[in-house]
């Protein structure tokens, strides 16, 4: 029996993303990380601005992701996200932009907790991408 | 009988408008491709999120305390509908098709003694629009500066939209924009997003019942009130994409048309040209021979 299931990262613009060999993906879930493993139980969460991991047999990707939605159902994991990228492939020019904006942003007082704790935890991954 | 002098200026001035037509339609042809394939791209997004939206709802257990961008705020009173049109002209009935599919639901408003609010997206659906329905139009978006579609823009009508919505500024909101089928056909779609109504809702819910639960995290009414204004700016998105593909597959066919009929015209005016030249030519042929005869 394959380990192996398919994977989809879908932004507005286009399927960013399809593998149909991933064997465990790690998804900065709302609540904490999570991995999926194949034949996991439907799920649907909420993501935070993280950093998702694909590991396949051969490989192991990272992709920055904003925000986004997880739906795990008969072995297919969806993500849907507005704003995602390869970590690889991120421009530092970009990544400062975003942290300039995040940290601009928590500065502002009239936000929510819960907003505040997103922009937080982006403003963290953007830092620990910014140093690698 | 136009003398031979207007005829020629006709002609050249004809296939100058017919040169025009052809490379617009060129143009039009270049973009179709990408904005089509822009749609289509941009299709599994809402697709996919329609599909978490409609089980998420099947699983909600307590109807009352859904999420008003859901099940609507139990009133239908005050109508919002964000008519989608394109910024330039010059595409056949693209616009006039959406603006007839939409004056026809104001109407139907109208006649039932509800109030009508309208949002313009597109500078043409405001030009055809003003006239008759002034003071119906509470907002005119344009995008004319960004050259593609994108997501931003149409989070920014989402937004718009959400922002009155709990403002309780309106009940019901419908977006019209034309769907893309093919280059010749675009169909005119009128589409409730708030409160969210499904056709398919009601089939799935059937199909769905049947122990197909989710584990949700965190709890489904928190990700459901989270999904839905996301929703709002991912259909527009989509009705954005559609559009702009079908205004130009209606530019397309429009401007193809008219090159068609500028070459019949061209054709027209020379025969018609090539006779009076003729004319001209037998009647001064005459004048030397029978001139020459009375001699």
């Amino acid at each position: 029996m394959s380990e192996e299931y398919k994977l989809e990262i879908i932004n507005p613009e286009e399927s960013f993303l399809i593998k149909e060999d991933v064997i465990e993906v790690v998804v900065p879930a709302f609540e904490g990380e999570m991995g999926i493993l194949k034949d996991h139980i439907s799920i649907i969460s909420f993501l935070k601005p993280g950093i998702i991991k694909v590991i396949t047999k051969s490989s192991e990707e990272k992709y920055y992701l904003e925000d986004g939605i997880v739906e795990f159902k008969d072995n297919n994991l969806s993500i849907l996200t507005s704003f995602v990228v390869k970590t690889s492939e991120f421009e530092k020019s970009r990544l400062n932009n975003l942290l300039e904006e995040a940290e601009k942003e928590i500065k502002n007082t009239e936000i929510n907790d819960q907003k505040k704790y997103l922009i937080d935890q982006k403003i963290e991954v953007l830092k620990s991408l910014s140093i690698n | 009988m136009p003398s031979l002098d207007d005829l020629k200026k006709r002609i050249s001035s004809v296939k100058s408008t017919q040169k025009i037509t052809k490379a617009m339609k060129m143009v039009a042809a270049a973009k179709l491709r990408r904005a089509q394939e822009n749609a289509e791209k941009g299709r599994p997004y809402s697709e996919k999120m329609n599909n978490i939206i409609l089980n998420l709802s099947n699983g909600v257990s307590d109807k009352e305390s859904a999420p008003q961008l859901l099940i609507g705020n139990g009133e239908e009173k005050i109508h919002l509908c964000v008519v989608l049109t394109s910024d330039r002209g010059l595409c056949g009935g693209f616009n006039t098709n959406i603006i007839k599919k939409a004056k026809m639901y104001f109407q139907k408003i109208l006649n039932e003694n509800k109030t009508l609010k309208i949002i313009t997206v597109g500078s043409k659906g405001y030009d055809q629009l003003k006239r008759a329905y002034k003071e119906n139009i509470i907002e005119n978006i344009s995008f004319k500066e960004s050259k593609n579609t994108n997501y931003f823009d149409a989070d920014k009508v989402g937004k718009i939209i959400i922002e009155k919505f709990e403002k309780k500024e309106f009940d019901v909101c419908a977006i019209f924009y034309n769907q893309f089928k093919n280059v010749i056909t675009q169909i005119p779609q009128e589409q409730q997003i708030i409160p969210l109504k499904n056709s398919e809702t009601k089939e799935s819910v059937s199909s769905t019942s049947d122990g197909d639960s989710y584990e949700f995290e965190p709890e489904e009414d928190e990700i459901l009130g989270n999904l839905l204004p996301k929703n709002i700016s991912t259909q527009i998105f989509k009705a954005m994409l559609e559009n702009s593909a079908s205004e130009q597959g209606s530019r397309m066919t429009a401007m193809d048309n008219a090159t068609r009929n500028a070459g019949e015209m061209v054709d027209k005016l020379t025969i018609q040209y090539n006779r009076s030249r003729q004319a001209a030519i037998t009647k001064e042929l005459i004048e030397i021979i029978s001139g020459a005869e009375s001699l």
